[in-house]
């Protein structure tokens, strides 16, 4: 048998892929959204669920950025909810580690786990921006240096306060009057992030740890996901790149002690299946233009040129002035972060190569990452070539159609991967390290009884 | 007789420390989610107005002062906004109204978690804000230190004045959450294909809300929920926590320990009401109640008392008897301006089920109370409109 498939299903949500014009489109907030997709994930044997996060309203030009889905629950409390209406699926929510203190964290995700028996997920967010921080007590201190510095430290925090719990420690035994085992939850931590000591109020989860993701690609992010991820979010999707990226990650697991097959390394990709090959890429040439409108396109060219450019023409030729290194008049998203100018450069000549696009076509063309487009046949043995190959260890489907996004896939395209024994047949463990092949939570924490 | 209103709180394995050795306890799933669904299943069946989940950020304790190592008692709970969310699409006309944090909690995170389990249950969410005055969890979070001081300094002196900044930052993060509530209108989605635009940004608004300790600028990452305002309640028991909740909240849970007390207490939570000037629907007013029933509720809380080591005290009347005279006694208080009352079973899922299949039926008899759910959303059932949005123009 080759390699597994692991897959992984994104919530569409605030973002320029989803697109909210179509008809079949649905609530973004309604609960049936969420479990709607979530049970057609669960019917397609994915390992987790994965939820994004966003603290504070996108802004573009000091406005409320108003042309793509905005607003979504708190990620813990949907997850909490859909782990009454699935019984395997893995729950992931994005948590920002800025923005929480490790004790009240630790408590929600072992909480999660808990309640799912075994299904809770991390992924490990940074951020420094005072933009963000306005929302919060703490406000926009840090320096962005220190974004991974507190990252590190929430997360070795967090382990531990999950570990001051034995497992096993609750009792209940009615014979000898004990419900507890003794000296349970003491912790102390000194560090340049956090300086707390206590007794930590929430018995050791299910899986020890909850699953750690970690999404970035910077140096500092895949050293972090290399020594203290369980999966890594790539955005590799195409497959030279993707190859290079996962020799690169994996080769650097065993100086922190760990095994290749210790971090799975999923990109996100899109898949958009039809009945024959020539469809799908009309299919997806659709979708495209519909994800990009004309003020989107401008938007976006607005972002990386960091300038107002409302006079310009979305059908028209690039813009002729200079970008602004400057700060940029978009905030609250991914941010363009790097060098303005070359960009700008290397548009002008992708456009002028093929003809002369326009803003809308260019933009189409540069942030486009549909990945896999065919009929079913064709998009399962893609797949299935792109794992063997060692381009990854699978695949964060993201939908552009909430929450009906992954139907087809799942009908039609889940059961020929069953078929080739590249994807579970039904689940074979409980929890999602289980599914994901992991073994217990990594080198646990020292624990600190004298605290 | 009128209809009273009436809530169960649910802690762990019920409020008597040594609950989790009453013979019909389910002590080694109380981390699970299958104890919390079967006991929100039974509650409703009872169609008990709502649920509240107790909670803290510290280990449970017999001591004021911190960690008491204890082998004995339940030790370890869950938070209890996620416990009400798992309990969302498993229950279908309760309310979940778990507690939370004010002094150690951000505001921001509260507003959306609240405002999620207020969508994932179509209108049944409520929050109860609680300060957090222990020295010992303040060293939980590292950010600010509180002074060590026991429950009977409270009204003197330099501990009166930790205790009014704590119930005045409780009262400036109720307002911040409600503010993100109301950030954005209920119909800013427009979803307007002929402008491309998804939502109509007049509708967002940021709150700018600035306190003492803390400020938001919102507007909330989560749409309006579908309460509006979810619905808040504050446990109570002096005149600082009556004005707190006069200020922030809906429902106000008291602890009377006789009808006499009862006329002085909803007297008293009055005052507080004219004293800061509250507007709007008054305040609801609950009575707590720790409830042993059945013929032999005294003796049951006896063997649990024995067990424990010492008997079972709280700031509420402690009720051991039949459900009959339960009924007597709540229409007696009733008489005095309470409107519902808020039962902390001694043991779960013993004292729950006396509630629902004694007690219920008891006061059905008397015509005090629903044989079926009627109202789709908490606050109507509470007999509270759906609020105006504060940025909203007047219709």
């Amino acid at each position: 048998m080759g390699r597994q498939i692991h897959l992984a299903a994104h919530f569409p949500g605030v973002n320029n892929t989803t697109v909210w014009a179509d008809p079949a489109s649905g609530s973004q907030i309604d609960f049936a959204s969420f479990a709607h997709l979530a049970r057609t994930a669960e019917r397609g044997k994915f390992d987790f669920f994965f939820l994004a996060e966003g603290l504070r309203l996108r802004e573009m030009k000091g406005r409320i950025h108003d042309l793509d889905v905005m607003g979504r629950p708190e990620s813990l409390t949907v997850l909490a909810a859909l782990a009454g209406v699935t019984t395997h699926l893995g729950l992931a929510a994005t948590v920002n580690s800025t923005f929480n203190e490790p004790y009240e964290l630790a408590r929600r995700l072992a909480t999660l786990d808990h309640l799912s028996d075994g299904r809770a997920a991390w992924n490990v967010v940074t951020s420094w921006d005072a933009f963000t921080g306005e929302n919060f007590r703490r406000g926009g201190y840090l320096a962005e240096a220190d974004r991974y510095n507190r990252a590190r430290e929430m997360l070795q925090t967090a382990r531990e306060l999950w570990d001051s719990w034995d497992d096993g420690a609750i009792l209940a035994d009615r014979e000898s009057g004990r419900f507890v085992a003794a000296d349970q939850g003491a912790f102390r931590h000194a560090g340049p992030q956090f300086d707390i000591s206590g007794v930590f109020g929430t018995p050791r989860p299910p899986q020890g740890h909850p699953v750690i993701i970690q999404a970035g690609d910077s140096e500092e992010g895949r050293e972090f996901a290399a020594s203290d991820a369980d999966v890594i979010f790539s955005r590799h999707s195409v497959l030279e790149e993707a190859r290079a990226f996962f020799k690169d990650v994996k080769s650097r697991l065993a100086k922190y002690g760990r095994r290749p097959d210790d971090l799975k390394i999923l990109p996100a990709v899109t898949a958009v299946v039809a009945d024959t090959d020539a469809e799908a890429v009309e299919e997806a040439a659709r979708i495209r233009r519909a994800q990009v409108s004309a003020p989107t396109a401008l938007a976006f060219v607005e972002g990386v040129w960091g300038r107002d450019l409302s006079g310009y023409d979305a059908d028209g030729p690039l813009p002729d002035l200079d970008p602004d290194p400057g700060e940029g008049v978009s905030r609250g998203r991914a941010q363009f972060r790097g060098d303005r100018a070359a960009v700008a450069r290397r548009w002008r000549e992708l456009s002028e190569a093929r003809g002369g696009l326009t803003i809308r076509e260019l933009v189409i063309e540069a942030t486009g990452r549909q990945t896999f487009v065919g009929a079913p046949g064709t998009v399962a043995e893609q797949m299935d070539d792109y794992v063997q190959t060692r381009g990854s260890d699978g695949f964060i489907l993201v939908p552009h159609l909430t929450p009906t996004g992954l139907d087809a896939f799942v009908d039609r395209v889940v059961p020929l991967l069953q078929e080739r024994g590249s994807l579970r047949a039904d689940y074979t463990g409980a929890t999602l390290r289980d599914h994901l092949g992991l073994s217990g939570p990594r080198r646990p924490s020292v624990r600190e009884k004298d605290a | 007789m009128t209809h009273l209103h009436l809530a169960v709180a649910l802690d762990g394995a019920g409020w008597h420390p040594g609950a989790w050795r009453d013979p019909l306890a389910r002590p080694a799933e109380l981390f699970g989610a299958r104890y919390w669904a079967d006991l929100a299943a039974e509650a409703e069946r009872g169609f008990l107005d709502f649920l509240t989940f107790e909670d803290a950020l510290a280990v449970q304790s017999s001591r004021w002062e911190g960690p008491d190592g204890r082998t004995d008692q339940v030790r370890g709970r869950l938070d209890a906004v996620l416990v009400a969310a798992r309990l969302a699409a498993v229950t279908s006309a309760i309310g979940l109204v778990p507690t939370t944090s004010t002094t150690h909690t951000e505001p921001f995170h509260v507003a959306i978690g609240i405002a999620s389990l207020d969508h994932a249950t179509s209108g049944r969410a409520g929050w109860r804000p609680q300060v957090s005055g222990k020295a010992a969890d303040a060293l939980h979070f590292g950010r600010r230190t509180l002074p060590v001081f026991a429950p009977e300094e409270y009204g003197t002196g330099a501990v009166a004045e930790v205790v009014a900044g704590l119930f005045g930052e409780a009262a400036d993060a109720v307002e911040a959450v409600r503010r993100l509530w109301d950030s954005w209108e209920d119909d800013a989605i427009i979803r307007d294909t002929d402008t491309g635009r998804y939502v109509d940004r007049a509708k967002l608004h940021y709150i700018d809300f600035e306190g003492r300790h803390f400020s938001v600028r919102g507007p909330s990452i989560t749409p309006r929920p579908p309460q509006g305002q979810p619905l808040i309640t504050a446990l109570a028991h002096d005149v600082v926590p009556y004005e707190f909740a006069a200020r922030s909240a809906d429902v106000v849970y008291v602890t009377p320990h006789s009808v006499a007390d009862a006329h002085t207490i909803v007297g008293a939570v009055r005052e507080a009401e004219r004293t800061v000037g509250r507007t709007g629907a008054p305040l609801r007013v609950f009575a707590d109640l720790v409830v042993f029933l059945g013929p032999a509720a005294a003796d049951r809380k006896d063997a649990l008392d024995e067990l424990d080591g010492a008997p079972y005290t709280s700031d509420a009347l402690v009720f051991t008897g039949t459900a009959d005279d339960l009924a007597d006694l709540l229409s007696s208080w009733q008489e005095t301006g309470i409107e519902g009352f808020r039962l902390r079973p001694g043991a779960l899922p013993r004292d729950l089920h006396h509630i629902t299949r004694d007690l219920v039926p008891a006061l059905q008899a008397r015509g005090a109370f629903r044989g079926a759910y009627a109202e789709d959303v908490l606050r109507t059932r509470l007999g509270l409109a759906r609020p105006a949005n504060r940025y909203a123009p007047a219709p």
